[in-house]
Parts: C-alpha cells; structure tokens; sequence
C-alpha cells in the first residue's frame, strides 16, 4: 500500500524524531486533534458572561444540545454521564474530520483508537453496574428464570464481548475504508478531483459514525443502570 | 511449494471479492426496507418527520456496520493476511 505524505510526520522528522512518527502516526494527530479542542475550549471559555457573547453562544448549542439528547435517551438519573460521553462524541467528531484535510491522517483510522474507546465505554458500563446495584449486578447476566441460567450466562457475557468488537470495528472500517477509496480514487484519476464527491459523503459519516458511538455508549450506561428484566 | 501458496492466496483474494460483494447485497435490501418504513411514515405524518429521520439514520448506520464488518476481513484477507510475510516472498522472489 502506498504510504501517504503526512504534514506532522514529516515535521516529526525535520525535529529528528521520523521513525516513532512514521510507527505511530494516529498518536501524533490525536495529539494535534487534543491541542485543537484544547485551544478552542480555551477560545470559548475566555469571557463568561450571563448573556452569551459569540464563541460562547456556539458552545453554548452545541453542549445543551447534547445534554439534552443524552437526558432524553438515559433520563434524570443519567445526567452525571454527560462529561464522559460528550467528550467521546466531540472527540471522536473531530478525529474523524480531520481525516478530510490533505496530508492529515484521521486517527479513529486505526484500531488503537477505537478499542481504547470502545474498551473505556464498556468497562465504564460494569463499573456503572456495579455501583448502582452491588453484587446483584449479576442479576443482569441471568435472565428470566434460573433454570435457563447455563445457557443465557454465556450469551449475556459474549454478548457483551461482542460490545466492543462491535464499537471497535464498526469505527475502524468506516474510517479506515474512508481513506482506501480516497487513496484508490486519488491514484486512479486524481487530477479530475475525482476523489471530491466521496470527501462530500465523508463529512456526513463521520458525523454518523460519531453519534452511533455516542447513542450506543448512552444506551449501554442506562442498560446497566436500570433493573434486570 | 510456491505454486501451493501462490494458489492460496489467489483462493483468499477471490473470497475477499466474494465476501464483500455478498455483503453489500444483503445490506442494500436490508437498508432499502429500512429506508421504505421511514419514508412511508414520514408520508402519513408530515410532523414526525424529525424523528423519523433521526431513528432511520441511526438505523442505517446500525445495518451498514455488518457491511464494514466484512468489509475488515475482506480487507484483512488483502493486505494484512496471516500469512503475509511468505506470500512477499513469493511476490518477491517472482
């Protein structure tokens, strides 16, 4: 496969450091992706005032917004999960978005991203189990009827397996076969902008892929919250 | 040996092609229905027509992912395969 030109790899290099930045590169742009939230939060937050001014008003949408989704789906008592999913959803926006910029490599494009994510999400959700039911959090795994429990256990515990293969893979291949066709398109007719129209639908899946992460991480949290069937 | 592995791998790519092919067929009837639900109830009721639109896209995008899914191993069977380091060999030496 054809290596593309990276513009931090190759700033990496001029530094001196060019073999971690060629092995890693999704961990130099997740940096870079941390500085620019980091630096817009900053921007946001700078002057607080009652009547919103105009970078705080943008904020101000965009975080009600979430907030108000996520309480829809999780209800009252799932407020105190906003922290964690919102920065998971604006994360992982913004990672898959950068990969439309030329030269940049979007770092949900490699399966160390996503599974750190994915792995968070899920153990996230037993710990939530575990504190608001105790021990009987095992009353989850165990069905309707205790006679069924050898067959139900291990479905229950595969399936929460599959949770994250699910989450993993599901973001590895939209991000990952993003680049591909872009790659191919580039090779075969580059000069035409062919590889333009897919950018166009790259911007609407990465959109789409972020919130089916964020949906489906509120979803398990209020799983694991709310009593066994 | 090398006309063995050179068969295997010629097997793995044609699988590869088959698998994602058989793949985005299942999932393009399956996203087709989904889309047809959406919009004939969007048809009866004009009003809903945000919250339809917000649950079939996350409904597509649920459908779609079992598309990726194959999408990965097609992929895998491609360029990240078990065996990889003999077959550049064989590329290599041939």
């Amino acid at each position: 496969m054809v290596h593309p030109y990276l513009f931090f790899v190759k700033l990496f290099e001029a530094i001196g450091l060019g073999h971690f930045a060629h092995a890693y590169p999704h961990v130099i742009y997740s940096w870079v992706v941390m500085i620019l939230l980091l630096t817009l939060g900053a921007i946001g937050a700078k002057s607080i005032s009652l009547i919103p001014a105009k970078a705080q008003n943008v904020f101000e949408i965009i975080i009600s917004g979430i907030e108000n989704f996520m309480v829809d789906v999780s209800g009252e008592e799932g407020r105190w999960l906003f922290p964690l999913v919102a920065t998971i959803f604006i994360y992982i926006f913004t990672c898959n978005l950068i990969g439309l910029v030329p030269g940049f490599f979007p770092p949900t494009a490699s399966l160390n991203t996503t599974a750190s994510c994915a792995l968070t999400v899920v153990i996230f959700t037993h710990i939530i189990g575990l504190k608001y039911h105790g021990i009987k959090y095992i009353k989850h795994f165990l069905g309707p009827v205790w006679w069924m429990i050898p067959i139900i256990f291990p479905i229950e515990v595969i399936g929460h397996i599959a949770r994250i293969l699910s989450l993993t893979f599901r973001l590895f291949g939209n991000m990952m076969g993003h680049e591909l066709v872009l790659g191919i398109l580039f090779g075969l007719a580059g000069l035409f902008f062919a590889p333009l129209p897919i950018m166009a639908l790259g911007i609407f899946v990465a959109l789409v892929q972020a919130f089916v992460f964020f949906l489906l991480s509120i979803m398990y949290f209020t799983g694991a919250m709310e009593h066994a069937h | 040996m090398e006309a063995q592995a050179l068969q295997f791998f010629i097997a793995c790519v044609t699988a590869a092609g088959f698998g994602i092919a058989v793949a985005a067929f299942g999932c393009g009837i399956a996203q087709g229905i989904g889309l047809k639900a959406a919009v004939e109830g969007i048809a009866r009721n004009p009003e809903s027509s945000g919250k339809v639109t917000v649950t079939m896209l996350i409904g597509l995008a649920m459908i779609e992912s079992l598309c990726i899914y194959a999408l990965v191993i097609s992929l895998i069977l491609i360029y990240a395969h078990p065996q990889a380091a003999a077959i550049a060999k064989i590329f290599g030496a041939s």
